[in-house]
């Protein structure tokens, strides 16, 4: 089994995951999108690497950031769209 | 923070691990920055088991001098010699000042996507894509995955999700059978790589395995729930939780264009030392030619070794460079584009992700440049990184120029780029010269 699970807020909600899991991933464990687009539509992540900005959120305050290149940490806070 | 490092390389992939190893064992004191929280790159991504060679080479990394600043990305070139980072950490945003002697571009590759009806439902990600969250801890036990698009990627991909109890439902893959039969016995020279393909596709043998086709929408309600998939005149839609869909790769440009290096037939163009046309800045890896791992490692070294002044001890693994170089050929060529993928997009296809601008906005433009101003397209915060390479494919536009800040940053290291830049105003005026000149 991976080491004890690492507890973070996703939009207020408590998520529970492994160490070495993505923002990215937790947000998607969390619900079904990322955020929402400039028409109105729900978007997740696409390119999974840093790149399409799709998966961005404010995590710890600081807005847009690419959640796929960020490890969750304990009691982290991450808000999105 | 302020650095200096003998020799600076951007992007810790293979071809940056190689360099910076090779560097630091040359008594520089070599800097090794990349944006992800670990090295490794795309390809030897954490959270799945890694090959003898990318164990060896991080064990080597992490037995090295090297200073690494993971979790970094760079967004301006404020002067010569120097490049502004911000940290992508959690817990703050630091500015770093970056001052190198030497510069090796280790910049990798990313996923060339092209628009189709649904492609910006949620669950539709790139083929790496999908790999790299699953290796970030997304759960995919039981998932109902469609594997599409193009390249050698696909089936490694196919495997890995196989692997992780993913229902790989089908695995569709552009170009026809005939040119990849061509491609596989051209690779006959290359035993390692002809057994590494046979195991992919044992790995992911329950999965339907489709040349000539590929998907031409992706349907649900907020979420993906089935793929539309073509081959020839049949269409046919199989259900799904995840499509995993990209054609090849294309390379981070970003930065070897922003300081100004030669780009030819859009890779970026060096010397049998990988040396770009900027003396004392060196490219290795995807950026040259997409080549594979292998390639990128040899690349890295020479660089490393190149950059330490120590050609003589690169002058082997440029003989080993030369022998590789036939892979990029036939890799380009068994993965052109069927030009039938053009006449996938709707009207209402939307092209560029960041801005929502749909295909019909595009039509009766020039350039990338000229649909920017007029309609947003690439003018959100991916910088055109997705879309650019779509509306190359499908309407034959060049890259648009590249100008600072290459990546988001916040206002404080936008402002400590601006001190740099102060301390060489010369280079900030050559700067701005270049820029009216792309206008």
């Amino acid at each position: 089994m991976p080491d004890a699970s690492i507890s973070l807020l996703v939009n207020g909600a408590p998520v529970s995951v492994t160490p070495g899991t993505t923002v990215a991933a937790a947000i998607l464990m969390s619900g079904p999108r990322a955020r929402i687009s400039v028409t109105g539509e729900p978007r997740a992540p696409l390119c999974g690497m840093g790149i399409c900005f799709e998966c961005r959120a404010t995590i710890n305050g600081f807005a847009h950031t690419r959640s796929c290149q960020v490890l969750c940490e304990p009691g982290m806070d991450v808000r999105t769209a | 923070m302020k650095q200096h490092f003998d020799i600076l390389v951007i992007g810790a992939g293979p071809a940056g691990i190689a360099a910076a190893v090779r560097a630091a064992e040359s008594g520089a004191r070599a800097g090794l920055l990349d944006d992800n929280p670990a090295p490794g790159g795309q390809i030897w991504r954490k959270g799945a088991a890694l090959p003898a060679a990318a164990r060896n080479w991080i064990a080597k990394l992490d037995a090295s001098s090297v200073v690494r600043l993971h979790g970094w990305h760079v967004f301006a070139h404020p002067g010569s010699g120097v490049l502004m980072a911000e940290s992508t950490a959690a817990a703050e945003r630091e500015a770093a000042e970056l001052h190198y002697d030497k510069l090796i571009l280790a910049t990798g590759a990313r996923e060339r996507f092209l628009p189709f009806p649904g492609w910006t439902l949620p669950n539709v990600m790139g083929a790496g894509g999908l790999d790299a969250m699953v290796r970030g801890g997304l759960p995919m036990s039981g998932k109902r995955v469609v594997v599409a698009g193009t390249g050698p990627l696909l089936l490694a991909v196919a495997a890995h999700l196989a692997h992780r109890n993913a229902k790989v439902v089908a695995i569709c893959e552009q170009a026809p059978m005939g040119r990849l039969a061509a491609f596989s016995l051209r690779l006959l020279s290359q035993p390692g790589k002809v057994m590494q393909g046979i195991n992919y596709r044992w790995a992911s043998r329950n999965a339907r395995f489709h040349t000539g086709c590929w998907p031409v929408a992706a349907n649900g309600q907020g979420s993906l729930e089935s793929v539309t998939l073509q081959s020839g005149d049949q269409q046919w839609d199989i259900a799904c939780d995840y499509l995993a869909c990209g054609y090849h790769l294309v390379p981070n440009l970003e930065l070897p264009v922003l300081l100004g290096c030669r780009i030819q037939n859009g890779f970026v163009e060096t010397d049998k030392w990988q040396q770009t046309s900027i003396p004392g800045v060196f490219c290795a890896g995807e950026p040259t030619g997409i080549g594979g791992v292998e390639l990128a490692l040899l690349e890295g070294q020479i660089a490393g070794l190149a950059a330490a002044d120590r050609i003589n001890a690169a002058i082997g693994l440029v003989q080993k460079r030369s022998r590789s170089q036939g892979f990029v050929r036939a890799l380009a060529n068994a993965v052109e584009l069927d030009p039938r993928l053009r006449e996938i997009p709707s009207a209402e296809t939307i092209v560029c992700r960041c801005e929502d601008v749909p295909f019909h906005a595009l039509g009766g433009y020039s350039s990338s440049r000229d649909a920017k101003l007029h309609t947003r397209c690439g003018m959100g915060p991916c910088q055109g990184r997705i879309c650019g390479a779509a509306t190359q494919f499908l309407f034959g536009w060049g890259a648009d120029s590249v100008r600072p800040p290459v990546l988001t940053a916040s206002f404080s290291s936008l402002a400590a780029a601006s001190c740099a830049a102060d301390h060489d105003s010369n280079d900030i005026l050559n700067q701005n010269r270049k820029d009216t000149h792309t206008l």
